[in-house]
C-alpha cells in the first residue's frame, strides 16, 4: 500500500478576480520508504500540492480529486482528527526555518509541543525525546536550552528536521528544505535527511527548483509545469534523458561540471513561465517550446509512456513510441 | 609575476588589465556592550576583505565565487565605491582610483542580485534607464543620439525588444527576466567598460537564468565589456567564466582558468566545494563540516587549516608541512602556467619537493586567458 496518493487532483485558489488555477490533474504515488522529487518553476504548483496534503490551504481554495494518506482521504477527514494526522501522519519542514520557530521561545521547547501536543507522551518523557532527537539530527543535545537566535542557519534547519520526525510521521514533506542555506551547509543538511530517510525508512516528498539537488536525494522524479506533471520516471533517467522538452531546458539550467556541452553555453528558455490565469491552449508549454509543431497549440497531450516506468506529456514523445528516447544534444 | 602578469597569449600585446586590485583590504568595526566596554573588552573588527589580489583583463569573464561570508560581495562592493577599502589599491585602467569618482562610476556598472529591489517601482521602464544618463550629463551620445536613442539602443541590447514597447510600463508589469534586463539596460546606457554583477541570476526561474547569462556573454562578445561575477554556484562558473577566483575567508585561495580551477582543482578548499556541487549519485560524498568560519577570528597559519581535509587525514603531516599549514600566512603562488594557489601542500606537491623552503613572497593574484577549448 502506498503512503501517499494523489489522483487527479485539481486546486483552484480564489480571489477576487476570479479562480485561479494552480494545479490542474496531478496524479503522485509515494511508497514506503520512498523518495519523490518534485521540481518545477515558482508558481507552477508544487508548493500548493504540499499544503494540500494536509489541507493547509486558504478556506476558499476549490480542492477536488482525492487525497489518500496511509489509506485515508484527507479531504474527508474531521478536523479533529486532521489535527491528529497532521505530525503523526505526515508532517512538513518548510524553506525558511528562520521565520518558523517562534524566536521568544527555546528551540527544545518548541520541539516537545508537537510532542505533548499530540498526547504522545508526557512533558517529562517528551524531553527525553528531544534530546534523542537533537542528537538524530546531529546537534548537541545542550541545544535544548537555546532560542533561536543562538543557532546558524544550518542549525536552524537541523531543528525543524527533529520537530518533524518528533512524532513519527509515515510521510515527511520537504519544501525547498535547504534553499536558504549556504552550499556547503546545504550539502551537509541534505546528507543529513538521507540518512534519517534511509534509517528510518520514511516515505518523502521532496520539492525544490533545484533539479540537482532532486537527482541526488530522489527516487523518481516528477517535473511540473503550469500545474501538471509534464514528466516523470526514475530520478537518473529524467535528468539524464530528459524526454519532455521542457525537462531538457531546466536540466540544462543545472551543468555538470567537467561536461564541454555546457562549457560557455548558457542554456534557456525564452519567454517566462506562463500566467496560471491565462494559461496557453493545447501543450501549454508550446509557447516556450524549442520544438514545437503545428499540432502543439491546439493538442493537449496526456502522459505518454516514453520509457520503462517513464512518462511525459509531449506529443514528440507519442510519435516516438520506442523505448527510452536518446537524447539527441 | 614577469611573464604573466598583465600579457594576453594572443600576439602577445601587452595590455594592463582593465581593473586592478592590489592588497585590498576591507574591515567591519567590531562593537562591545557597554558593561563588556568597561570592563575592558576591545572591540574585534572583522577582516572582510583581507588582502585580495585580482585582475580583470578586457573583454573577460570572470568568477568569483566561495561560501557567504568569504567576502565576495564586500570585494564587489568596494569595486563600486559602495565601500571605503581600509588598505590596498583599486587600480582602473593602470591608474589608483581618486577622489573624482564620477567617470569611474560611469565606466564601471553593478547589476544586483534582486531585480525587483533595484528598481524603482515608481518609475517607467524609460526613466530608470535614462536616470544614469541625466545623472551623469549625458544628453547626447557620441554619435549624436539623443536620449531617447540611447535609452532605446540599451533596452535593444539588453533584449527588450522592441524597446519603445516598454517605455512607459512600470517594473510591476514585467517578469522576473525582464526586469533583471532593464537592470542590465540601466548599466549599458552608459556605456560601460566593466559590469560588476553580484549574483545576477540566483533570484530568477531556472529556466530563465540561461537567457540571462547568455546575454552577459553575448554584451562580452560584442562590446568587449569584462564582466565580474559574484556567485556562489561553480556550475554557472562553468558555463560562462573564462577564470575563476575562488574566496575564502577574505582571500583568494585559489585562481586560474575555468577549465583548470573546475575540473582539476589545486587548493583543498576548491576541491570541497567541488564536492558538495549537487550531482547524482553523490550523495555519499565527504562534506567539510562546521559552519562558514568568522571573519572576527581569523586563524593564525593558513586560514583554510582548522577545516582542511588534508590536515585532519595527515597527509600535511606526512608530507611534512604541517607546521608551516599551523603556522604560516602563505599567499598565492604560481603553481602552474596561469595557475595560482595559495597552499602548503599544493606548493610542495607543484615543486616535486620533500620538504625544503617553499616561497613566502606573495604574488599577485594574476594570470591570463588560456586559449581554451570551447
Amino acid at each position: 500500500m502506498s503512503v501517499l496518493s494523489v489522483r487527479d487532483l485539481r486546486i483552484t485558489y480564489h480571489t477576487t478576480a476570479g479562480g485561479v488555477p494552480a494545479v490542474r490533474g496531478v496524479d503522485l504515488e509515494i511508497d514506503r520508504g520512498e523518495v519523490v522529487g518534485l521540481a518545477g518553476e515558482s508558481g507552477c504548483g508544487k508548493s500548493t500540492i504540499a499544503a494540500a496534503i494536509l489541507r493547509l490551504l486558504p478556506a476558499k481554495t476549490r480542492i477536488e480529486g482525492e487525497i489518500s494518506l496511509n489509506g485515508e482521504d484527507v479531504l474527508e477527514m474531521k478536523p479533529g482528527h486532521l489535527r491528529t494526522v497532521r505530525w503523526t501522519g505526515a508532517s512538513i519542514i518548510f524553506q525558511g526555518a528562520m521565520h518558523a520557530l517562534n524566536p521568544v521561545k527555546r528551540v527544545g521547547d518548541q520541539i516537545a509541543e508537537a510532542i505533548t501536543t499530540h498526547h504522545q507522551a508526557g512533558e517529562r518523557e517528551a524531553l527525553v525525546r528531544v534530546g534523542q532527537l537533537l542528537e538524530q539530527v546531529g546537534l548537541p543535545p545542550r541545544r535544548i536550552a537555546d532560542y533561536p537566535h543562538e543557532l546558524s542557519g544550518g542549525q536552524k534547519q537541523r531543528v525543524m528536521i527533529a520537530m518533524a520526525l518528533a512524532c513519527n510521521p509515515n510521510l515527511i514533506i520537504a519544501d525547498e528544505p535547504t534553499t536558504a542555506l549556504d552550499v556547503m551547509v546545504q550539502a551537509q543538511v541534505l546528507a543529513l535527511l538521507k540518512e534519517l530517510q534511509r534509517e528510518l525508512g520514511l516515505a518523502m516528498l521532496f520539492i525544490t527548483h533545484d533539479l540537482s539537488v532532486l537527482v541526488e536525494v530522489s527516487d523518481r522524479l516528477a517535473i511540473m509545469y503550469a500545474g501538471q506533471i509534464v514528466e516523470d520516471g526514475p530520478a537518473q533517467d529524467v535528468f539524464y534523458r530528459p524526454a519532455h522538452p521542457y525537462t531538457k531546458a531546466l536540466a540544462g539550467a543545472f551543468p555538470e561540471i567537467g561536461d564541454q556541452r555546457f562549457r560557455r553555453k548558457p542554456s534557456g528558455l525564452g519567454g517566462d513561465p506562463p500566467d496560471p490565469q491565462r494559461i496557453p491552449s493545447g501543450c501549454p508549454f508550446h509557447p516556450r517550446c524549442p520544438v514545437a509543431f503545428d499540432s502543439c497549440p491546439t493538442v493537449e497531450p496526456r502522459l505518454f509512456a516514453s520509457g520503462e516506468g517513464r512518462r511525459a506529456a509531449c506529443l514528440l514523445v507519442e510519435g516516438a513510441l520506442t523505448g527510452v528516447r536518446k537524447d539527441e544534444s | 609575476m614577469s611573464a604573466v602578469d598583465g600579457t594576453r597569449s594572443e600576439g602577445g600585446v601587452r595590455e594592463p588589465p582593465v581593473l586592478e586590485l592590489r592588497e585590498l583590504g576591507v574591515n567591519f568595526a567590531g562593537r562591545v556592550g557597554l558593561v563588556a566596554g568597561l570592563l575592558g573588552r576591545k572591540s574585534v573588527d572583522a577582516r572582510a576583505v583581507d588582502g585580495v589580489d585580482l585582475s580583470l583583463h578586457r573583454g573577460e569573464v570572470l568568477a568569483l565565487a566561495g561560501e557567504s561570508g568569504c567576502g565576495k560581495t564586500t570585494t564587489a562592493r568596494a569595486i563600486m565605491g559602495l565601500l571605503k577599502p581600509d588598505r590596498g589599491q583599486i587600480l582602473f585602467e593602470g591608474r589608483p582610483l581618486g577622489r573624482n569618482l564620477r567617470d569611474y562610476r560611469r565606466r564601471v556598472q553593478m547589476v544586483f542580485q534582486d531585480p525587483t529591489g533595484s528598481l524603482n517601482p515608481r518609475q517607467t521602464i524609460y526613466e530608470i534607464v535614462a536616470e544614469g544618463l541625466r545623472i551623469h550629463h549625458i544628453t547626447r551620445g557620441p554619435n549624436g543620439e539623443t536620449e531617447e536613442q540611447l535609452v532605446a539602443r540599451a533596452l535593444s541590447r539588453a533584449g527588450l525588444r522592441p524597446p519603445e514597447r516598454f517605455f512607459l510600463l512600470y517594473p510591476h508589469e514585467l517578469s522576473g527576466g525582464q526586469r533583471q534586463r532593464v537592470v542590465i539596460a540601466g548599466a549599458l546606457a552608459l556605456d560601460p567598460e566593466v559590469i560588476v554583477a553580484d549574483e545576477p541570476v540566483s533570484n530568477l526561474d531556472a529556466s530563465v537564468r540561461g537567457e540571462i547569462l547568455r546575454l552577459l556573454l553575448k554584451l562580452r562578445d560584442e562590446l568587449q565589456i569584462s564582466i565580474l561575477i559574484v556567485t556562489h554556484d561553480l556550475g554557472l562558473a562553468w558555463t560562462v567564466a573564462d577564470r575563476v577566483a575562488v574566496m575564502y575567508l577574505g582571500r583568494i585561495v585559489e585562481i586560474g582558468p575555468a577549465d583548470d580551477v573546475l575540473t582539476k582543482p589545486l587548493h583543498p578548499y576548491t576541491k570541497a566545494l567541488l564536492d558538495v556541487v549537487p550531482e547524482a549519485g553523490g550523495i555519499d560524498r565527504p562534506i567539510l563540516q562546521g559552519e562558514p568560519p568568522d571573519p572576527t577570528r581569523v586563524p593564525p597559519g593558513c586560514r583554510f587549516h582548522p577545516r582542511c581535509p588534508e590536515v585532519a587525514s595527515g597527509r600535511t603531516k606526512t608530507s611534512g608541512v604541517d607546521d608551516e599549514c599551523h603556522a604560516e600566512d602563505l599567499g598565492l603562488a604560481e603553481l602552474q602556467s596561469g595557475r595560482f594557489a595559495a597552499c602548503h601542500l599544493a606548493r610542495l606537491i607543484a615543486t616535486g619537493r620533500a620538504g625544503g623552503d617553499t616561497p613566502t613572497e606573495r604574488e599577485p593574484a594574476d594570470g591570463q586567458e588560456k586559449n581554451s577549448v570551447s
